[in-house]
């Protein structure tokens, strides 16, 4: 596809806390993975405190020089606190030997130094959240590194953890020490960063004090000029008039999953496209696999055409006629070592021949019909589906969640990771099955996939918060998702 | 690889591709290894090509021929089973337990039939595997080291269920699997073709078949397309458990008795033969047909190091050499680039 960053420039002084904002697939993770020697830039440089960087090779130089704190820990869970501290430059008498006193001693001391309180002794298994990132920043400051990005930081944190990890940045700030502030909740940003840099599209569309960029300035940034045109591309096709069913196909009533999704209610309608659109984490997904069957909510109904549903068994959603479209089609959606055939046909397979037999030619006569309707480019249905491009992996996936004919279809980032003929091609597909009456609830934060709905809710940590009919604007789409203002 | 031509090409219309059909390549690489082993034998030995040293082969290779379609179905599934060879020797013992009478020849003294006796073992292997089934799916232990105390648990109950003792004068019904013809040929040989036939076809064209390798491929996605991926892995792990008890069947007819340490070390030819026969440790990957091959290989290599007169000693040091070869000229001409 095309570069995921062009021509991006950035200074970060020193003691400076910049936040570095931008949509998914705007080009910060490479953007991270660059700043910390990860990905090796095409042309380009990185500088630490005037000098060039060191060789991609020289991971220690990397990690002296800049230190990422991600969600995933990168702590060894079975050693503690100290150990982690101090690994591989543990005090250490002659020969090796560890001096486990002195060892606690000294990360103790360090922890303090910083501010910090912690029991140097117990397992990195048992630490919080909010112990564990403490953890990561003190082992790197211990390396020595002034530079530290935080990845999404608060995603995990409850809201005194959050208070307390601001102010331990701002404490360290005041030391010296430079941050890059990587969320997705513009709030937040305001509360800890100086300045802030917009990427959109791999490139640096912005970049400024927080002062001087309100957030609305920051989401049209993010968004673009291209606000509204996405959503004014949508045919607008009337519901078949008349066809007034007295039951939705799909009915969702005050589902409870985990801490995730709290308390949600929704309807779609038949032949109707609904566009579920949230934050990573904010519990949409959830709303969705719940639907097909893969997690049972702890409490609430679901109900298609009007009956409750048995929830946590996959084959009954199916059998009550919900199609499902996974979210990562690599790691949900496909077997890659076996055909394209098998692949498509897993949904209606006891259709394939009596007594769980899988008759080939019934296989092969229902895979090549899949084929045919959704132009799928391959040479053989016998091809195993591995070596079929994304957008035609993506066009099988959808094949066998239309397969068995259902009346609701649930659709996770349908278009995601696929080129532009694909994505239009998939659109076509929706739209085809919507006409056919089929209620269609699209899960995305994705601007393009969202602009074909008839409607979009917004989820915002477990709520609905906001409802935007058709001809919403982007900047208005995005604010909701990222939680500015709740609602309108 | 040449049957890599067809790939992706786009613009052009799908033709119902019989790609796969019979005989995939990758079933065929032993062929050539198969071949140099009976021309090297006809060398070694006289008796070599007669039709009764090939009975003779095919029979010895029976019960491990079935213990491999066992492992197979698990290894497909992404799992392991080490404990089939432990079930090689319980269950057919249980069963002799069951049937002799008298106590000082390590009899149970119930004096079972023999025509209980045979479902019994058949459930005894049915149990482990439902045990191995509790542990590793319910539980989600892990399979190797699960299976692997299994598999010591199991010898020693054999051991001390019979005090170590061998047991023999069973009735002859209870050894027909192994020591009866059809047609002038072994029934242990009939039985396994007919079950690598029946389980060859069932991988195949069967959805639970299917399922084995959707599971064993990606099971993220075969539980999102609605496989009862637990249910499917622990029926896997009972049905294996059960033919693994026929194996054992079949060779305790073969030589008449059960010796206490039946079935040992029988597991590392087990996954030598699915392997070199093309059965991915990663699942998802191989065919019946393959592992057969690989049994087929094993079995005529033994039986020409034994004709050629190696010394006994050595045997094995050459058997684990030519596995290795056998290894590596799988991966050579058949695997390709391939991963695992």
């Amino acid at each position: 596809m095309s570069q995921a960053l062009s021509d991006v420039s950035m200074r970060v002084p020193v003691g400076d806390s910049r936040a570095l904002v931008g949509r998914n697939g705007a080009g910060k993770s490479t953007l991270v993975g660059v700043l910390t020697g990860i990905i090796a830039p095409d042309s380009g440089r990185v500088q630490f405190g005037g000098r060039d960087a060191p060789e991609p090779a020289e991971r220690q130089k990397w990690r002296d020089r800049v230190a990422c704190v991600y969600q995933k820990s990168t702590l060894v869970p079975t050693l503690s606190v100290a150990e982690n501290l101090l690994l591989n430059a543990q005090p250490a008498a002659r020969g090796g030997w560890i001096r486990w006193g002195a060892m606690r001693r000294e990360a103790e001391r360090v922890l303090a130094g910083w501010g910090m309180e912690l029991d140097v002794e117990q397992d990195c298994s048992r630490l919080s959240v909010e112990q564990r990132q403490i953890v990561e920043i003190a082992r790197a400051l211990i390396q020595g590194t002034r530079f530290i990005i935080l990845d999404e930081p608060t995603a995990e944190l409850e809201g005194r953890e959050v208070r307390r990890l601001f102010d331990r940045i701002a404490h360290l700030q005041a030391t010296g020490v430079t941050f890059l502030y990587i969320s997705h909740y513009l709030e937040e940003i305001y509360e800890v960063c100086r300045t802030v840099t917009v990427l959109r599209d791999g490139r640096v569309v912005a970049e400024a004090p927080m002062e001087a960029m309100p957030k609305e300035r920051v989401v049209a940034a993010m968004v673009g000029d291209a606000a509204g045109a996405a959503s004014a591309r949508r045919h607008v096709i009337a519901r078949p008039a008349g066809v007034t069913p007295q039951q939705p196909p799909l009915e969702v009533r005050e589902i409870v999953v985990g801490s995730t999704v709290q308390g949600v209610s929704l309807r779609v309608e038949a032949g109707e496209c609904v566009g579920l659109a949230g934050l990573a984490g904010s519990g949409k997904s959830e709303i969705g696999d719940a639907i097909a069957g893969l997690i049972v909510p702890n409490s609430g109904t679901i109900l298609i055409n009007g009956a409750a549903l048995r929830c946590g068994d996959v084959a009954e959603a199916r059998r009550r006629g919900v199609g499902y479209v996974p979210r990562d089609r690599h790691t949900q959606g496909i077997v890659p070592l076996l055909s394209i055939a098998e692949n498509m046909t897993m949904t209606i397979i006891e259709q394939l021949g009596p007594a769980g037999l899988i008759l080939p030619r019934r296989q092969q006569i229902a895979a090549q019909g899949m084929v045919q309707s959704l132009q799928i480019v391959a040479s053989s249905t016998d091809q195993p589906i591995k070596e079929l491009s994304g957008g035609n992996q993506q066009k099988a996936v959808m094949a066998r969640a239309l397969a068995s004919a259902p009346r609701v279809l649930v659709l996770l980032y349908p278009t995601q990771g696929v080129d532009i003929a694909s994505k239009e091609a998939l659109f076509a597909i929706v739209e085809r099955a919507r006409a056919g009456g089929t209620a269609v609830l699209i899960v995305s934060d994705e601007l393009d996939e969202l602009s074909v709905c008839d409607r979009v809710l917004v989820v915002f940590k477990g709520r609905l918060t906001a409802e935007f009919p058709a001809g919403w604007t982007n900047e208005s789409l995005v604010a909701a998702i990222e939680g500015i203002g709740h609602g309108e | 690889m040449a049957n890599n031509a067809s790939g992706a090409a786009p613009g052009r219309q799908i033709a119902p591709g019989r790609r796969n059909s019979l005989l995939g390549l990758r079933e065929l690489t032993l062929i050539p290894a198969i071949v140099l082993a009976i021309i090297v034998g006809s060398f070694a030995s006289d008796a070599f090509l007669t039709s009764d040293n090939f009975l003779n082969i095919l029979q010895q290779s029976s019960e491990l021929s079935v213990v491999v379609i066992a492992e197979t179905l698990i290894l497909l599934a992404g799992k392991f089973d080490l404990s089939l060879e432990s079930v090689v020797g319980l269950a057919p013992m249980m069963g002799a337990w069951l049937i002799i009478t008298n106590q000082q020849t390590g009899g149970s003294g119930v004096g079972l039939a023999w025509w209980l006796a045979i479902p019994a073992v058949l459930l005894c292997g049915a149990i482990v595997g439902a045990i191995n089934g509790f542990l590793i799916v319910k539980l989600r232990l892990n399979a190797f080291i699960v299976t692997l105390a299994m598999l010591i648990l199991l010898r020693g109950m054999q051991l001390g269920t019979t005090g170590g003792k061998t047991l023999f004068d069973l009735p002859d019904e209870y050894l027909y699997l192994g020591s009866g013809k059809w047609l002038g040929i072994p029934v242990s040989i009939w039985l396994a073709a007919i079950l690598y036939a029946l389980l060859g076809l069932f991988l195949r064209y069967h959805r639970l078949g299917r399922a084995l390798y959707a599971i064993g491929g990606n099971v993220e996605a075969a539980r999102v397309a609605g496989v009862r991926v637990d249910r499917v892995m622990w029926g896997a792990l009972i049905v294996a458990g059960m033919l693994a008890a026929l194996a054992g069947l079949m060779l305790t007819g073969r030589i008449a008795s059960v010796v206490p340490s039946q079935g040992q070390n029988m597991i590392f030819y087990v996954f030598a033969s699915a392997v070199i026969g093309g059965i991915s440790l990663n699942g998802g990957k191989g065919r019946l047909l393959g592992a057969l091959t690989g049994v087929l290989l094993l079995g005529i290599l033994q039986n020409v190091l034994t004709l050629a007169e190696i010394p006994a000693f050595w045997i094995d040091a050459v058997y684990g050499a030519i596995i290795l070869m056998a290894l590596v000229l799988s991966r050579v001409t058949g695997g390709g680039t391939e991963e695992a």
